[in-house]
């Protein structure tokens, strides 16, 4: 039995041994944000804050995340930061098919946190661990650049 | 005429997020939340976990399969072989070809094919089931040289093309062989989908594809089902670009679902997508070209060998397509070109976006490369002395219609500002990189690009609409109802953009795409926003009619939820004439076009669309390093129906060029795939990725809604052939084949033609001996 808080309620799930996070988040906690693309840890399309950190929950095994707290795209919203990289995202066309949005959300957000006022290619370098197929990245980094302005205002 | 009356006059009403406006997607709030549920999201209660045995083998009969062990496990619920089915149901997208499971004494063509199928309990348990499964295969020789397939007459289809004098002779010939990759789709979301059988020998089938009555047709043929029984839903869609026109999961999860009487949900990881979708066709090419000392085209003779794989998918109109546009969008005299999938056993290749198109633009804009080095003139010179204008004829001899503003192109996509090259380098790689500045290389590339909007020879691919105007708390609300895939495209925004423009309202709902409604045809060949997009014009235009019926004279038209005058003034709320609601339902079709014939004339192409693409890039030529930095395109757009939509299109489709230029391919080894993850089958990321600068070229397509023009393929067909060229210039290296390497790009591997092939005849077998029998 696992204890995880996830986007700030307490959930518990009997795991098998080699179930990652992003499955027992997705099959167990019925959390459908978090997405599948690639299950090894190369499309960022799972991304997830674990105790505050980034990472691909496709790569955590569930049992070692008993005890932590994870904030997935479904409760990112309800941070500021977090709530305008969603707006912008929209506002900036970035979404496409949306199955990378997710991710990029999380990692944006993650970015924004960090460093408020990135450089270009800090920006480049946050997000290279996130793939997406449909919009050559240019309106995502449109949408980083929206709310970085934004910040100032 | 007076001019406009001011936009905030509430008494000339305006109507806001129209066709034109770069409106944000509706569905864009929910997909940033993760609300938006995709076809691997879905669930039912009670629901099995269906999973698919493939054969491991590129070619094999099956002399064995015993299932007996898996039935065993607890959890399992049913196990389908060939045998269990009790018929020899075929699937396939223009030939049902392919069988649905190999069975005892069936041959297995590819490494991949389905042989057996579970559902159980878990996924884990399904996976299990699976490596229970034995299975006897008697391996057989395969099938693996495209070349050799075609020389003894093993193909899909073969399509020559004969115009003019096809054995002209020129004063400047140029010779070339070029070869492009096997790529990928790559859509993130891998195929799923969920089947629940309705208890009365029916189903409802929720997947992610692109076009839900070419599978609702499939399906029902395969299960022996009336369509009325088979009603297909569409889920999320987590892109496509090709990848799901052809049947996946939906026909396993259904005999599942059936056998089982339970929901059956099915989706594959990564390695297995790589298995279970179709690629874009590998391409071997030669060329030659002909030209006078002016420049002029004289002519241009090919042989391009595509391979087609197993089974055909959609390996017949991709050789139409790659033959037609073989020769590049240049006025052509002469031209005789020979081209044909071939039958092997690799894993079948069908419909990625470009279609064929995108192979053979590499072939014909690196030999303008070669044929303007042999004249002496600019690349760029070159192309506009020979561009197509309106009123020439192409190789197939159909008329060119519409704008083709190629000219145009040429100029605005040279327009856009290159880079500053005063600046330093950008090659990336953070506290990686080795690279001195000054070793750097720049180099520019310049490529153009065209193919057909909508199916070609003869397909009527009309699409439906419904939209209903009703009355909600006074407000005037539209609803639309269409079968069209929305798999990131945008047509969803579209379509709304259309009900404003033609209802004047600002609510307009869409209600979900199933085949509860006619067809809308293919999310594919850049073709929805036309179609689809006529059929809810019209629609709604038959709506505007019965409220300006309703509302009687002076009504003229409708802005900003009013019914207005000729002047475009208010004259009453749209609501006021909805006591009942209104409704109308339309057929959109193209204009009718014909197959190509024996010499491959015809008028096959309902319109065409075109693109000029400039690449920079800086190339490390010891490290083999590249980083494109710069893709300017301009696009024969029509009329952009919302141009931030089509900028990502443009944006989308350059990262699958680049991707394709530098490095993406699968990489196959006796037949099977060795690179099935993105772990080693790589795709651009942000730190690959290079500026993009666009112009939108608006000239109307005269038989379109709007004028709009098809613009989801053309940016993709020529950036891979202008980043190699960019490659070339920076490295002074030959580089005929993409995706380029980083050995191709230090010289230390060359590629050069696997065969001596005559260009335009069919090649000969490696048995052949010059002048003895064949």
């Amino acid at each position: 039995m696992i204890r995880i808080t996830v986007n700030g309620e307490l959930r518990s799930a009997e795991v098998e041994g080699c179930e990652s996070l992003l499955h027992v988040l997705r099959e167990r906690f019925h959390q459908w944000g978090s997405k599948n693309a690639c299950d090894q840890g190369e499309c960022g399309a799972c991304s997830i804050f674990l105790d505050g950190d980034l990472v691909c929950s496709c790569l955590v095994l569930a049992a070692a995340a008993d005890g932590c707290e994870v904030v997935t795209v479904e409760g990112i919203g309800s941070d500021l930061c977090g709530r305008r990289v969603q707006e912008a995202m929209v506002e900036a066309g970035a979404v496409q098919c949306g199955f990378c949005t997710p991710g990029f959300v999380m990692a944006i957000t993650d970015l924004l946190k960090r460093s408020p006022h990135p450089g270009p290619l800090e920006v480049r370098e946050a997000l290279a661990g996130n793939l997406c197929r449909c919009t050559g990245y240019v309106r995502i980094l449109g949408a980083v650049a929206m709310v970085a302005e934004g910040a100032d205002r | 005429m007076t001019s406009p009356p001011p936009a905030a006059n509430p008494y000339f009403p305006v109507t806001r997020n129209g066709v034109g406006a770069a409106v944000p997607r509706p569905d864009g709030p929910a997909k940033v939340a993760g609300d938006f549920t995709f076809a691997s999201d879905l669930r039912a209660p009670g629901m099995l976990y269906g999973r698919t045995l493939r054969s491991p083998h590129p070619h094999a009969v099956v002399r064995k399969l015993d299932t007996s062990k898996a039935e065993r496990l607890r959890g399992v619920d049913s196990i389908l072989t060939a045998a269990a089915l009790g018929c020899r149901p075929m699937v396939g997208l223009e030939r049902r070809d392919q069988p649905v499971l190999a069975g005892v004494g069936d041959e297995v063509r590819y490494a991949g094919e389905p042989v057996a199928l579970v559902a159980a309990a878990t996924p884990g348990l399904a996976r299990r089931a699976i490596e229970l499964i034995e299975v006897d295969y008697e391996e057989l020789a395969p099938a693996l040289d495209p070349i050799e397939a075609v020389a003894r007459g093993d193909w899909f289809r073969q399509q020559t093309i004969r115009a003019g004098d096809p054995r002209e002779g020129a004063e400047v010939v140029v010779h070339g062989f070029y070869e492009v990759g096997q790529q990928d789709q790559a859509p993130l979301g891998p195929e799923a989908g969920l089947v629940i059988p309705d208890g009365i020998g029916g189903i409802d089938v929720w997947t992610a594809t692109q076009a839900l009555h070419a599978d609702l047709g499939q399906l029902t043929e395969a299960l022996g089902l009336s369509p009325e029984r088979c009603r297909i839903h569409l889920a999320g869609v987590g892109g496509a670009f090709g990848a799901r026109e052809d049947l996946s999961m939906q026909l396993h999860a259904s005999l599942l679902a059936l056998r089982t009487g339970r929901p059956v949900k099915m989706w594959y990881g990564r390695e297995e997508s790589f298995l279970g979708h179709v690629h874009r066709h590998p391409a071997l090419m030669w060329y030659e070209h002909g030209a006078g000392r002016d420049g002029k085209l004289v002519f241009v003779r090919a042989t391009i060998v595509l391979d087609g794989g197993a089974y055909a998918s959609t390996s017949p109109a991709v050789v139409m397509s790659a033959a037609a546009f073989a020769c590049g969008p240049y006025r052509v005299p002469n031209a005789l070109i020979w081209c044909a999938a071939a039958r092997t056993n690799h894993a079948p290749n069908g419909a990625m976006r470009g279609f064929g198109a995108v192979q053979v633009c590499f072939g014909h804009e690196s030999q303008m490369d070669r044929l303007a080095a042999a004249l002496g003139v600019d690349p760029i010179e070159l192309r506009r002395r020979n561009a197509l204008r309106p009123g020439d004829r192409l190789v197939t001899g159909q008329l060119v219609g519409g704008g083709a503003p190629v000219l145009e192109l040429i100029e605005r996509c040279q327009s856009l500002p290159l880079p500053d090259f005063t600046r330093a380098p950008a090659l990336t790689g953070g506290a990686g990189r080795l690279t001195r500045d000054e070793d750097v290389r720049r180099g520019v590339g310049f490529a153009l690009g065209f193919k057909n909007v909508a199916f070609a020879e003869g397909a009527d691919d009309s699409a439906q609409a419904r939209v209903r105007l009703e009355r909600r708390h006074d407000r005037a609300v539209a609803v639309v109802k269409t079968a069209a895939v929305e798999m990131g495209q945008g047509i969803v925004t579209v379509c709304q953009q259309i009900v404003r423009t033609e209802l004047g309202v600002d609510e307009v709902e869409l209600e979900p795409a199933d085949t509860l409604i006619g067809p809308a045809g293919s999310s594919s060949a850049s073709r929805q926003t036309w179609m689809t997009g006529g059929a809810v014009r019209d629609a709604a235009a038959e709506v505007r009619a019965e409220v300006l019926r309703r509302a009687g004279a002076p009504a003229h038209g409708v802005a900003g939820g009013h019914v207005i005058d000729v002047e475009g003034m208010a004259l009453a709320p749209i609501a006021t004439f909805l006591e009942t609601p209104i409704e109308h339902q339309s057929e959109f079709h193209h204009r009718k076009t014909n197959a190509l014939d024996s010499d491959g004339q015809g008028d096959a192409f309902v319109a065409l669309m075109f693109a000029a693409q400039r690449a920079v890039v800086e190339v490390d030529p010891e490290a083999g390093l590249v980083a494109v930095t710069q893709v300017t395109t301009a696009l024969d757009v029509g009329r952009a129906i919302n141009p931030m939509q089509v900028h990502g299109q443009i944006e989308g489709a350059v990262a699958q060029g680049v991707g394709l230029a530098v490095m993406e391919e699968i990489v196959q080894r006796g037949g099977r795939i060795v690179n099935a993850s993105f772990t080693d089958y790589l795709l651009p990321t942000t730190l690959d990725m290079p500026e993009v600068l666009s112009a939108l070229v608006e000239h109307a397509q005269p038989e379109a809604p709007y004028g709009l023009n098809g613009v989801g393929e053309a940016p993709l067909i020529a950036s891979p052939a202008a980043i190699c060229a960019a490659m070339r210039a920076a490295t002074g290296r030959s580089l005929v084949k993409i995706p380029v390497t980083p050995d191709h790009l230090t010289g230390l591997q060359e590629v050069t033609a696997p065969r001596q092939v005559v260009p335009g005849e069919q090649p000969l077998g490696s048995d052949h001996t010059p002048g003895g029998a064949s």
